[in-house]
């Protein structure tokens, strides 16, 4: 899930400091919910943070223990890992503006 | 609803079938198996809803602990409230090495939190992630129990009702497809049974816990609102949270079908033993010792409790108003040495305030004592102490519990009870005396500027007892029971007693004095008389001499005469001496006289 590949990149923000948006998506095996928030927040993190994210899926139903180190409750959620602090959002993300407060994206433009 | 609806009839087709048949999963909880007939309704869900502290999440902690530990069942909690740290502390008071539990993995403890701040919704959801998580946790150690401890911070933490009410109802449907026996913990609202009505999910067993303060104690109770497919007490049932867990007291458990035994046990006094036919109580049966402060009861409760140890029984000694060591002292000034016995482990005494806690957390508190130590005498010193800590019906429900408790075990028991001054068998002991075998009464005498005791047996049930009183001393060589005096003039007791006593052993002196005297008397008359006799006896012997010395001496003359006259005769001629012979003899007689 965590891989060390040199996806940084320096973020030329006068206002942000450079850092790579670390974000994890819960999923629970391949279902349209699963599909819709991957979409969405895929679409979410290339208008807002092209080139700065990084996504990864977890599938709980192969690794059912990852659940707990995150506090996974709702599928699906997304948490961000970084910046910090860890922020989380659950559900499908169709409400985008309530997104962009979740991962507090909203100052940022 | 629709799916509440089917799985209702579901379970209605369910329960004509045999109670026998419905599987259970034992507690482990003290009097809980003994209420529910054998523990909570096996491969399903639970509700157990109260108030705060009540104790809802140490009972769902002891259902698995004691799984783990006794069934060999391992457990699941799932908390929502208390990380696994404070659960871990909070269930160490109790005894519950849950860390323990938890290293050995008998027990897998998963902390949710939830806390609306922290996140965000949008869009639709699922609780799938709670699935997976409990669903992990099972698998991991092959629970077989489940709790959810409060799984109602849910409703809280999630803003949209309707994905979480429909979530909650998967979830109860999915564990009851997992097979296992789980307690959701719920708090109690204003009017449903649970402040979001998690009763409608949960439709086999539902559990009720209170916690109510009356008159500045606090009682914990307990009541099965519901228990689908089998017998239950309905009745709110007193718990306690002790050292080792809950112990729920089921009152109405009491049956009366007790094992009796023939067997007499002496009561240390010899006495008393012979005045409860010579034989003194019945093993296993309830005594009642009522008297006024400062009559003995102690005294005597002592004496049967050595009694019994000199018998090689054990003997647990409660003690509500001195301290042991105070007994122990006290008693040793009568003669009566009771440290050999603690040390030989025979005796035992449990001292506490009756201030201490409430009347149940006592009963709780005797009835571990009592199943740790298993005597074969109780002792309760006084019982009335307690009484001051319940009301009138909590007291008689809780000796009649605690008599019952006893009686099952075979273990008798003495309770002492301190009665207020005045008329003793007035008091409030009428509504306890009729649960006792043997009452014996302690009661002062008071008279001729002196305190004297007595003691009489009221009843003894099925055997023959003394209608008399006695008056009993205490000296330091113990207690001596002796016969009260009991004449026209009343009771007698103590120096009134031994007054009347030298009275009539002074008038049996003189009654004695009088009759040598007249027997002196009589020997000094017959004396007399007999000296009398003599004199007259003697008299008439010198008479009859007298009289013989006369006779003779008349034989001699009227001799001497006759031979004169034949000589004269003779002398005048021999033919005349026929003749004169028979006329001479004739004038002889009349010449003479």
């Amino acid at each position: 899930m965590k891989t060390k590949t040199a996806k940084r990149r320096v973020s030329v923000s006068p206002r942000r400091p450079a850092t790579l948006w670390q974000l994890r998506l819960y999923v629970m095996d391949e279902t349209p919910k699963s599909q819709t928030a991957l979409a969405n927040l895929k679409e979410i993190c290339e208008s807002h943070l092209k080139g700065r994210y990084r996504i990864t899926v977890i599938d709980l139903l192969t690794h059912p223990q990852l659940a707990k180190g995150d506090q996974i409750l709702a599928i699906p959620t997304v948490v961000r890992r970084l910046p910090n602090p860890v922020r989380t959002i659950i559900g499908d993300l169709s409400d985008t503006a309530r997104v962009l407060v979740g991962l507090d994206l909203r100052a940022a433009d | 609803m629709m799916k509440s609806c089917s799985r209702m009839k579901k379970n209605g087709t369910k329960s004509p079938s045999p109670t026998a048949l419905l599987p259970k999963s034992p507690t482990g909880i003290q009097g809980l198996d003994e209420i529910t007939g054998g523990g909570l309704p096996r491969g399903r869900p639970t509700l157990v809803c109260g108030g705060a502290g009540c104790g809802k999440t140490l009972l769902a902690a002891e259902f698995l602990v004691r799984g783990a530990v006794e069934f060999g069942e391992p457990g699941v909690l799932m908390a929502f409230e208390e990380t696994e740290a404070e659960l871990k502390a909070n269930v160490a008071s109790l005894g519950f090495d849950l860390a323990g539990l938890v290293r050995r993995k008998k027990i897998v403890v998963d902390y949710v939190h939830i806390d609306p701040g922290e996140f965000q919704e949008s869009g639709d959801y699922d609780l799938e992630g709670l699935f997976v998580r409990l669903g992990h946790a099972i698998d991991s150690v092959k629970a077989k129990r489940v709790v959810l401890d409060t799984l109602e911070a849910l409703f809280a933490g999630l803003r949209n009702e309707a994905i979480v009410r429909a979530e909650l109802r998967r979830l109860f449907r999915w564990l009851k497809d997992k097979g296992v026996t789980a307690i959701i913990t719920a708090e109690r609202g204003r009017e449903n049974l649970t402040r979001h009505g998690l009763e409608e999910y949960v439709s086999d067993c539902v559990i009720l816990l209170d916690h109510r303060v009356n008159d500045q104690i606090a009682t914990r109770h307990l009541r099965v609102v519901k228990y689908r497919g089998a017998l239950h007490g309905t009745n709110e049932f007193p718990f306690l949270i002790g050292a080792e867990g809950l112990s729920v007291l089921p009152i109405t458990s009491l049956a009366l079908n007790h094992k009796v035994s023939t067997e007499r046990i002496a009561t240390g006094v010899s006495r008393l033993d012979a005045m409860l036919g010579g034989q003194g109580f019945f093993r296993g049966s309830s005594i009642l010792l009522t008297g006024t402060s400062g009559t003995g009861k102690t005294i005597i409760a002592a004496n049967f409790a050595q009694a019994a140890c000199r018998r090689g029984e054990r003997v647990l000694f409660f003690s509500f108003e001195e301290s042991p060591n105070q007994i122990i002292r006290n008693m040793h000034s009568i003669g009566l040495r009771l440290e050999p016995l603690i040390k030989r482990g025979l005796l035992q005494f449990h001292s506490a305030r009756p201030s201490l806690y409430g009347l149940e957390m006592h009963l709780a508190t005797m009835f571990r004592e009592i199943a740790t130590f298993k005597p074969s005498v109780v002792i309760i010193d006084p019982i009335t102490s307690l009484m001051d800590a319940g009301t009138d019906s909590e007291c008689k429900g809780m000796v009649t519990r605690l008599i019952d408790y006893l009686k099952a075990g075979q273990v008798t028991s003495l309770f002492t009870s301190l009665t207020q001054g005045g008329h003793a068998l007035a008091q409030s002991e009428s509504a306890m005396s009729s649960l006792m075998d043997a009452w014996i009464l302690l009661q002062d005498f008071e008279g001729n500027g002196e305190r004297n005791r007595v003691l009489y047996v009221l009843k003894a049930r099925g055997m023959k007892h003394s209608n008399q009183i006695r008056e009993f001393l205490i000296s330091d060589r113990g207690i001596d029971v002796v016969d009260a005096y009991i004449g026209p003039s009343g009771v007698l007791t103590g120096s009134a007693r031994a007054a009347q006593n030298s009275l009539e052993k002074a008038a049996l002196l003189a009654g004695q004095q009088e009759a040598a005297q007249l027997k002196r008397e009589v020997d000094r008359k017959r004396a007399a008389l007999e000296r009398q006799i003599g004199d007259l006896r003697s008299d008439y012997e010198g008479e009859a001499l007298e009289l013989r010395r006369i006779a003779e001496q008349v034989g001699t003359r009227t001799f001497v005469l006759g031979t004169e006259r034949a000589a004269s005769g003779r002398l005048r001629g021999a033919d005349a001496k026929v003749a004169a012979r028979s006329r001479g003899r004739a004038r002889n007689g009349n010449g003479h006289s």
